[in-house]
C-alpha cells in the first residue's frame, strides 16, 4: 500500500530508522488482527484518516504509521501490546499528539496506540484530595471536574486544553504554577500502566512514596518508553482564596533577571514569575491589546495567591524588591479584569507569535543566576544565525523557552532555525542546565544527548529502559541517539 | 577473623577501583539508620565517609551540591547560614532507634527520609535534583542535573532516592533548598477521636490556609508533649510571613470552630512539638518494642489503628502516615492484611530486633510484575551482584 511509502517529512536533519520491510509486508495481518482485539471504529488504517497521526507539535517532521488502535479499554490495551510485542512491531503511545519534541511522531513500521477514547474521570475523593482518571482525559478537564468545589489539579501546561494527562506523565509536564506547586511528578500519586508483554501493574495509589524502588518516579517523563499509563491518581489542592498578578518593566533583561532571584531568595513563593523579552511584548501587545508598557526591554508577570490582605501584604514587598532593581514600569491589577488581561498577553504568546512567523519552542532550562548571561548569549546567536527570537518563559525555575521565528516552507532557513535552537540548547548545558525543562527530548533533542551526558550516563539509563522494555518496542527512535545505542539496541544501522 | 574490610574511598575514582577490585559491599553513610533486611551475612563496609565536604552552595541559586558522605549537621550549619533549609522536613532517625553517628547527607536521599511537610510538600526525592554514583560495572555516571526543571532522559534521581544503598554508591548529591519561613504556628483542636481528627483535617486541607503538617496525637500520647498534654491533640500548622500566619490561624479557627476547643501554638513551641513528631520521640524510650511506619491514604490511617486496636500509635500527613508501636512481635501479616484490606499503602518495619529484621519482610512485599522489574532495575545497576541488594526485603 502506497500509505507506508518513505515519508514526506519536511525537514531531513534528524534521522530516523529504515522502516522494517518485513514488518510492512504484514500490515494486513496485523490490522486484522488488532481489529480483532478493538472492534468497531477502534482502528484506523485509511490514510487519509490517519494523516492526523503523522505528526505532533513538532510540525516539522512527520511519518505515516503502519495503523492507529484507539482502545477503549485498559484489557484491549494489554491484549494490544502483547500482541504486538510478540509480533515484534514497534509500538508509539499517544495521547493527544501536542509534544513539542516529536515524542508521539511515529514511525513507518509502528503501530499508534491512542488513549483518545479512555478520556473518564473514574474517582473523586475530596477527603483524601486525590483524581483517578484514565490517561487520556484532557489536563484541563480535571481541574475543570473539580473547580465548583473547590478544587484543582496544579500542573497546568499552556496546552492544557488539549494535551491528556497521560501525555504529561509522558514528558513530566510543567506549566506557570509549577514554580510553587511542582512538575507533573510533584503530583502524580499512581498509574495504571500495561507493560509491553501486556501485564497490568498497579503503582502507587491514595498513599505516598512507594514500598520498595521508585518506579512511578521513573515512569514519570519516560516519554512512552516503559509501558502505556491507562489510569492515574492525582493530588489536588484546595483552590486560593485569590490570585493577582502584578506586572514590571524594566530596561535591561539583567534587571529582570537579578529580580527574580531576589524574590524567590526572600522567601516569597509566588505562584508564577513569568518574563517576556521586547520581541515577545511586541508580538503579544499587538494581538491580544493587553497595555504591556512599549518602552521597557523585559517585562515580568508575578502572581500571588491568598486573601486580599495577605496578597496586599506580598506585593508590597515584592514591589520593593523590583524597586531595588531599577523598575521602570509597576503595574498591578486592580480588578479581575486588568488581572485576566495581563495574562492574557501572556497566555497567547505562542498563539500571537503563530500569526506573524512559524517558530520552534525550545526549553532549556538554567541556573537562575545565569538567566541574564543566557538570555544575552541567545541574542547573539540568533542573531549570528540572521534569525529573529521572542523569550517568553518561566522565569522562577530558570526554564527559558526561546520562539526561534522562521519561515517552514523556506528550508534554508528551517534548517538554520534547527541549528540555531540545537546551539541555543547547547549554551543551556553550558550554563550548568539541560536540554529540556518540561517538553521532553523526543527526536527533537536525541541527538543531543551526548552533549549533556556520557556514553557510560546513557548507558545505565538505557539499562534502566530495558529493564522495562527489553526488545525496545516502545516508542523505540526516541530520547538516546542513535550513535550511544551500540549494536544490541535498535538504530539506524540496524535494518 | 573475619576477612571484612571497610572501605573508605576520598573520591569517586578511588570508589570505582574499590568496587572493580572488591565484592560484597554494604554501602555505608553515617550508619545512623540501622533499617532493612537483615540476613546474616557479613559484608565488607563500603563507606562514603571520606567523601565529604560541601562543593557549591549560592543561597541565590537555591540548589547545593555536596560530596555524599558530607555529614548532615555540617549541611545544616551552611543552610543555617544561608538562612535556608529543606523543603521535607527529614526526620532524625537516631532518636527512634537509639543509634549513634554522624547521619550523611547520602543516606539521607538514600533513605527518601521526609518528615511531616511531606504531604504537601513532596518527599526527599522531590527536592533531589542530580547524583553522581559508581555502578557496580564500576562506571561513574551521572543522573540529573542542578537545575528546578529537567525531563533530560530518564529520571534515575527517582529511583536512587530510598534505593537504600540497593542500587549503587552515591558519591556526589545535588538538592533544592529553599528559604526559612520567618514564624511559625500551630492550631491545636483538644479532644477529638481519631475518626474526628480524620475530618478535621481533612477540612483544613479543603481550606486555602496552606497548612504545611496534619497530626493527630491521641491521648496516651500527646501526654509526652508538655504544650498539649491533657486531651488528645490534633496539630494543624502554618508557616510564613507573620501576618499572613496570624491571618490564616484565625481563618482557619473560624472554619474548623464546630470542632470544639482550640488553642494556638507560638513559633517556639511549634518548632518543638513538630520536631519530636518528626524523630518519633514517642516511641523513643521503649527500645525493645518494633515499630512500624506505614503509609495509606490520610483517611484510612485511624481505621487503621482502631481495626488493628493498637494501643500505641499516632498520625502525621493529614493522617496518611501512621506510626505504630508494637507490643512484643512486629505481626506483620496482621498489620498488612489489615492495610490492604483498607485499599492498600505499605508498611516498613523501622525498628525492629536483629532477629525480626531476619525472618520478617521490613519493606512492603510487592506484587510479582513489580518485584520483577525491581529486580531488574538492580541487575542494570549491579550486574556482577557486587552490592547488599536484599535490604530492602
Ligand atoms: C501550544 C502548546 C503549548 C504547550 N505548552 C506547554 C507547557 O506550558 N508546558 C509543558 O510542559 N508542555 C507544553 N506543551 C507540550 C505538550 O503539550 C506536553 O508535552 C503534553 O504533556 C503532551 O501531552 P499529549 O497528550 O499531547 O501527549 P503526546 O504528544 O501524544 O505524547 C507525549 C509523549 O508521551 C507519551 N505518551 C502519551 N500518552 C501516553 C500514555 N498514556 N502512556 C505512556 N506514554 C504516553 C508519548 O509516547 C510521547 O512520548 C505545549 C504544546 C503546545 C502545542
Ligand atoms: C537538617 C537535618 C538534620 C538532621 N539531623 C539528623 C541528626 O542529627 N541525626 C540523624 O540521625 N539524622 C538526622 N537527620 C536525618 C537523617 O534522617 C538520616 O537518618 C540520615 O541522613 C541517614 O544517614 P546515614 O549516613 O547515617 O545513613 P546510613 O544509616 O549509613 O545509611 C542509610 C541507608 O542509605 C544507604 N546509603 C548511605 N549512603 C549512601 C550513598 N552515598 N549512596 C547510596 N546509598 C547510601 C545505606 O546503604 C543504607 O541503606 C537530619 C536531617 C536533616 C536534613
Amino acid at each position: 500500500m502506497s500509505s507506508v511509502e518513505m515519508s514526506d517529512a519536511i525537514s531531513t536533519g534528524i534521522q530516523m530508522p529504515k522502516p522494517d520491510q518485513a514488518i510492512l509486508a504484514r500490515r494486513a495481518e496485523i490490522v486484522a488482527a488488532l481489529k480483532a482485539i478493538v472492534p468497531g471504529e477502534g482502528v484506523v488504517d485509511d490514510p487519509t484518516e490517519m494523516r492526523p497521526f503523522e505528526t505532533d507539535g513538532f510540525l516539522a517532521y512527520r511519518f505515516m504509521p503502519l495503523a492507529v488502535v484507539l482502545p477503549e479499554t485498559t484489557e484491549q490495551i494489554s491484549a494490544v501490546l502483547r500482541y504486538l510485542a510478540e509480533a515484534g512491531v514497534p509500538v508509539i503511545p499517544r495521547g493527544a499528539g501536542t509534544s513539542l519534541s516529536g515524542g508521539a511522531i511515529p514511525q513507518e513500521d509502528a503501530v499508534i496506540v491512542g488513549l483518545s477514547r479512555m478520556i473518564k474521570i473514574l474517582d473523586t475523593d475530596y477527603e483524601n484530595r486525590t483524581l483517578t482518571v484514565q490517561a487520556g482525559a484532557t489536563n484541563l478537564s480535571i481541574s475543570d471536574a473539580v473547580s465548583a468545589d473547590g478544587f484543582f489539579y496544579a500542573p497546568d501546561p499552556s496546552s492544557q486544553l488539549a494535551c491528556s494527562i497521560g501525555g504529561n506523565i509522558g514528558m513530566n509536564s510543567g506549566g506557570a504554577h509549577c514554580l510553587k506547586y511542582g512538575v507533573t511528578t510533584n503530583n502524580l500519586l499512581g498509574v495504571k500502566m500495561v507493560l509491553v508483554d501486556g501485564t497490568v501493574v498497579d503503582l502507587g495509589g491514595e498513599h505516598l512514596d512507594a514500598a520498595g524502588l521508585d518506579l512511578l518516579g521513573v515512569i514519570c517523563g519516560s516519554e512512552g518508553q516503559l509501558g502505556i499509563v491507562t489510569e492515574a491518581t492525582v493530588r489536588l489542592i484546595a483552590k486560593p482564596e485569590g490570585a493577582r498578578p502584578v506586572m514590571f518593566g524594566f530596561d535591561t533583561s539583567e534587571d529582570a533577571g537579578a529580580c527574580v532571584a531576589d524574590i524567590i531568595g526572600t522567601g516569597i513563593v509566588p505562584v508564577a514569575i513569568e518574563f517576556m523579552d521586547k520581541p515577545a511584548i511586541d508580538i503579544c501587545e499587538a494581538f491580544a491589546k493587553a497595555g504591556y508598557p512599549m518602552d521597557v526591554n523585559a517585562l515580568l508577570i508575578v502572581e500571588v495567591e491568598g486573601s486580599d490582605e495577605e496578597m496586599d501584604d506580598m506585593l508590597a514587598r515584592i514591589v520593593t524588591i523590583a524597586k531595588r532593581h531599577k523598575v521602570k514600569v509597576v503595574k498591578e491589577s486592580q480588578s479581575a479584569t486588568e488581572a485576566a488581561l495581563i495574562w492574557k498577553g501572556r497566555k497567547s504568546a505562542f498563539g500571537a507569535t503563530g500569526r506573524i512567523a512559524d517558530y520552534i519552542c525550545m526549553d532549556g532550562t538554567v541556573p537562575l543566576g545565569q538567566l541574564p548571561y543566557v538570555l544575552k548569549e541567545t541574542a547573539r546567536i540568533v542573531d549570528e544565525y540572521g534569525l529573529r527570537v521572542a523569550n517568553v518563559f518561566h522565569a522562577g525555575d530558570g526554564n527559558m523557552h526561546p520562539l526561534i521565528l522562521y519561515n517552514i516552507n523556506d528550508p534554508v532557513e528551517a534548517q538554520k532555525a534547527e541549528d540555531c535552537g540545537m546551539d541555543l540548547l547547547r549554551l543551556c548545558v553550558d550554563a550548568g542546565g539541560c536540554l529540556t525543562g518540561e517538553h521532553g527530548v523526543g527526536i527533537e533533542k536525541r541527538d543531543l544527548m551526548l552533549y549533556q551526558y556520557t556514553q557510560e550516563d546513557l548507558d545505565q539509563q538505557m539499562a534502566v529502559r530495558a529493564a522495562f522494555d527489553p526488545e525496545w518496542i516502545l516508542n523505540p527512535s526516541k530520547v538516546f541517539p542513535f550513535e550511544a545505542r551500540g549494536n544490541e539496541r535498535p538504530s539506524i544501522a540496524a535494518e | 577473623m573475619s576477612s571484612i574490610k571497610t572501605f573508605k574511598p576520598k573520591t569517586e575514582e578511588e570508589c570505582a577501583s574499590i568496587i572493580l577490585e572488591g565484592s560484597g559491599f554494604e554501602i555505608q553513610g553515617g550508619g545512623t539508620r540501622a533499617i532493612g533486611k537483615l540476613d546474616g551475612v557479613e559484608r565488607n563496609i563500603l563507606s562514603t565517609a571520606a567523601m565529604s565536604g560541601i562543593i557549591d552552595y549560592e543561597p541565590a541559586e537555591m540548589v547545593m551540591i555536596a560530596k555524599a558522605g558530607t555529614p548532615l549537621a555540617d549541611i545544616e550549619k551552611a543552610l543555617v547560614k544561608g538562612k535556608q533549609r529543606m523543603i521535607f522536613e527529614p526526620l532524625d532517625y537516631r532518636t527512634l532507634l537509639g543509634t549513634k553517628g554522624k547521619p550523611t547527607i547520602g543516606g539521607l536521599i538514600a533513605s527518601n527520609a521526609s518528615g511531616p511537610r511531606r504531604f504537601v510538600a513532596g518527599a526527599c526525592r522531590d527536592s533531589f535534583l542530580g547524583a553522581r554514583f559508581v555502578n557496580g560495572k564500576g562506571d561513574a555516571i551521572k543522573a540529573g542535573g542542578r537545575v528546578m526543571k529537567n525531563v533530560t532522559g530518564l529520571d534515575l534521581i527517582k529511583l536512587l532516592a530510598g534505593s537504600w544503598g540497593t542500587l549503587a554508591p552515591m558519591t556526589e548529591v545535588t538538592f533544592k533548598v529553599v528559604p526559612q519561613v520567618e514564624t511559625e504556628a500551630t492550631l491545636v483542636l483538644h479532644g477529638l477521636t481519631s475518626e474526628k481528627a480524620a475530618r478535621a483535617m481533612a477540612a483544613a486541607m479543603a481550606t486555602s490556609c496552606e497548612v504545611t503538617a496534619a497530626a493527630h496525637l491521641p491521648e496516651n500520647i500527646a501526654t509526652g508533649f508538655k504544650d498539649v498534654a491533657g486531651k488528645s491533640a490534633t496539630l494543624l500548622r502554618l508557616e510564613g510571613f507573620e501576618n499572613s500566619v496570624n491571618i490564616r490561624i484565625e481563618k482557619l479557627k473560624a472554619i474548623l470552630s464546630a470542632f470544639g476547643e482550640q488553642s494556638v501554638l507560638n513559633d517556639k513551641q511549634t518548632k518543638a512539638v513538630w520536631a519530636d513528631i518528626r524523630n518519633v520521640k514517642p516511641f523513643s524510650d521503649s527500645k525493645d518494642k518494633p515499630v512500624w511506619r506505614v503509609s495509606v491514604a490520610p483517611m484510612i490511617g485511624h481505621q487503621l489503628v482502631s481495626q488493628l486496636g493498637a494501643e500505641n500509635a499516632f498520625l502525621d500527613w493529614q493522617g496518611g502516615l501512621v506510626w505504630l508501636q508494637m507490643d512484643e512481635k512486629p505481626e506483620a501479616d496482621k498489620v498488612r492484611s489489615t492495610i490492604a484490606k483498607l485499599g492498600g499503602g505499605h508498611a516498613t518495619l523501622v525498628r525492629a530486633s536483629d532477629e525480626q529484621r531476619q525472618s520478617e519482610n521490613v519493606f512492603q512485599p510487592e506484587n510479582a510484575a513489580v518485584t520483577a522489574i525491581s529486580k531488574r532495575i538492580r541487575e542494570q545497576f549491579d550486574p556482577l551482584g557486587k552490592f547488599y541488594t536484599g535490604r530492602m526485603g
